[in-house]
């Protein structure tokens, strides 16, 4: 006879999930938490960066003023940076992507030995400060040339960005049924023609989301920049370290607000290819 | 013309062998089924037929011309595929339309004959929609259109009806069959589902664990299986596991301290054997005879056109035989007579 495992009486600790009721509203207050916890230091940025007086213990400035954003955008140095980021990140997108894409590819669909490693081999310079690793890369960009040149920066971002880009574009074409690429070679399709009219455009909206990420980490890199392009290579956020430091907050909160607008307005252009599984693979889950 | 041919074809995977000395010839507009359960290497075979898998031994035949080393763009062959895997970011007409124009034929002609063909699957004026906003049966009809445009030799399908619900199931059973004898094209067909293989197929090949086990057509393989396995895999049949006599005037199969006339062509005298009965060979007693078996714990099943009579015997286990609807239990009991009973070499259960 089977024996019958005794029914238990159920205890349920997470109720409060269960209900749907009560999940939305723990949903809500998640939520808002959240939005303040970002929102209410974008909003402090923005409002120091419009400050003409602001003393405590007043909740906004008490004086009004463009005087800082003035200062910033008529110093040729902010100028100079501006161009520079956005003359690196594009370059740096496109070559990870040229990298990345055939790679995520290959980890996708071929029979790559120790896949798994490899993938994992790409995560390594995130797992270790990366001060150290900029400055070994530092030493070594001496000894053939790269420091304080254009390619030594695009170079030094791109080992950021070969990850991001690597493993989403990984998950994207696992998410790709393999039979509709065998459906255009069944039609006549070379593997590259298969690739190019079938698999490219379905895995578009997630090289999309690479790309991005791509882009906001290289207007982003401050460290490495700092590091490798000094003197003469100067990108926005390493500007921006340097004003900190001498303790121009409103300038600061103007140059931030500048940093943070393109990245902005690339989200919101961008929102709609942002699935979540897409952005959950850039975070590790492949 | 179009003729295939498969010369002892294997292929194992680490472990396993696939396909196992596969030899089958298929004639010119012939619709052959490959019959099996899944993991019997049907979908294998077809697909080393198309190309996308590569044989570890064996030739691939073609028209006499071996095609064996050629991938699948350069075979005369089109495949549906069991998920229809009809390109989402293109249009009815630009998935159809795709394999025309990789041939670079004029705008004009690529446009007739995908209107043409959209029309004998019977899915005319869908051109500009997208699969997703087609349902299932529809999506089946323009894969099955997106194959037949390049006008290949050979046609080949992935168990391509295991998607649809049982009504359209069966409509689609039939057109494809219309449509295949429409184009005269010789046909290929993968399933499972037995029913489907004994109504839309000149020959059926069944396949278990890799091996050819039967080739046949309908009748064939219903009235004469070949190994126990087909006896079973079709239809249903009673198995029961004995010995064989041929002592008698005819040959018995001794089962516990039963014995059950059989036919048994080439076996020896004391072999082990699976009888298989089907429940149609059954014949319902209401009275004891000395050469029929009374059944326990007797239960009716419906079928709605005919009726399952289910039952216990000490020496078999379980039996079940087919009866007409108005069939009635009483309380006296039910006596089995196998009227037809085959037997087979080998005492192991047939396992899927």
């Amino acid at each position: 006879m089977a024996a019958q495992a005794p029914a238990m009486p159920a205890i349920r600790l997470s109720w409060w999930i269960d209900d749907p009721r009560m999940r939305r509203m723990l949903l809500r207050l998640f939520g808002g938490a959240l939005a303040v916890f970002i929102g209410i230091p974008l909003l402090t940025l923005v409002l120091w960066s419009f400050a003409g007086e602001w003393f405590w213990p007043n909740l906004i400035p008490t004086q009004w003023s463009l005087r800082w954003w003035q200062e910033v955008l008529e110093n040729p140095r902010v100028i100079d940076a501006m161009v520079l980021s956005f003359t690196i990140a594009p370059v740096v997108t496109f070559l990870t992507a040229v990298v990345a894409i055939p790679a995520g590819y290959a980890f996708a669909r071929l029979d790559v030995p120790y896949r798994r490693t490899l993938l994992l081999l790409f995560l390594i310079p995130n797992a270790f400060p990366r001060i150290g690793l900029y400055v070994s890369l530092a030493v070594l960009y001496y000894q053939i040339g790269l420091i304080d040149t254009y390619w030594g920066v695009v170079f030094l971002h791109m080992i950021g960005t070969l990850v991001y880009m690597t493993w989403i574009t990984t998950a994207t074409f696992r998410s790709i049924d393999p039979h509709l690429e065998e459906a255009a070679r069944d039609a006549g399709a070379s593997p590259l023609r298969a690739f190019f009219s079938v698999v490219l455009p379905l895995a578009l909206p997630g090289i999309i989301v690479a790309s991005l990420f791509s882009f906001l980490a290289s207007v982003d890199e401050a460290q490495g920049t700092l590091i490798v392009g000094t003197p003469h290579y100067i990108t926005m956020p390493v500007l921006l370290y340097t004003l900190i430091s001498s303790f121009q907050r409103p300038v600061a909160a103007v140059f931030s607000v500048l940093l943070a607008l393109p990245s902005l307005l690339l989200l919101v252009v961008a929102q709609r290819y942002l699935h979540s599984e897409y952005v959950a693979a850039g975070l590790g889950r492949v | 013309m179009a003729e295939v041919e498969l010369r002892h074809v294997t292929k194992g995977y680490k472990d396993t062998t696939a396909v196992d000395d596969v030899s089958l010839a298929i004639k010119d507009r012939e619709f052959v089924a490959l019959l099996g359960p899944s993991g019997c290497g049907k979908t294998t075979t077809l697909r080393m037929l198309a190309g996308f898998i590569r044989p570890d031994a064996g030739q691939i035949l073609i028209d006499g011309r071996g095609v064996t080393d050629l991938p699948p763009e350069h075979r005369p062959t089109a495949m549906v595929f069991q998920s229809y895997a009809l390109w989402p970011h293109m249009t009815v007409a630009d998935n159809i339309a795709f394999g025309l124009r990789l041939r670079r034929l004029p705008q004009a002609e690529v446009a007739d004959r995908t209107a043409r063909m959209l029309d004998v699957v019977g899915l005319p004026g869908v051109t500009k929609r997208y699969p997703s906003q087609l349902s299932g049966g529809q999506q089946q009809r323009v894969a099955l259109a997106r194959a037949l445009v390049l006008g290949p030799k050979i046609l080949l399908l992935d168990e391509p009806l295991s998607n649809l619900d049982a009504k359209l199931r069966v409509r689609m059973r039939d057109e494809i069959r219309r449509i295949q004898q429409e184009l005269q094209i010789t046909t290929v067909y993968v399933t499972h589902d037995q029913e489907e293989a004994l109504t839309m197929a000149d020959r059926i090949a069944v396949m278990n664990r890799g091996v050819l086990q039967q080739v046949g057509d309908a009748l064939d393989i219903y009235d004469r299986p070949a190994t126990a396995f087909v006896a079973d895999f079709i239809g249903s049949s009673n198995l029961l596991t004995g010995t064989l006599r041929l002592a008698g005037a005819r040959p018995v199969a001794q089962v516990g301290d039963a014995r059950i006339p059989v036919e048994a062509d080439g076996l020896a005298d004391g072999a082990a054997v699976t009888v298989s009965a089907r429940p149609e060979d059954m014949e319902v007693l209401r009275e004891a005879a000395p050469d029929a078996f009374r059944l326990d714990d007797t239960r009716l099943v419906n079928f709605g056109a005919y009726k399952r009579l289910l039952g216990r015997h000490p020496a078999f286990g379980q039996l079940e035989a087919r009866v007409p609807k108005a069939f009635r239990l009483g309380d006296e009991p039910v006596y089995l007579r196998f009227t037809r009973a085959r037997a087979f070499a080998g005492d192991e259960r047939p396992r899927g």
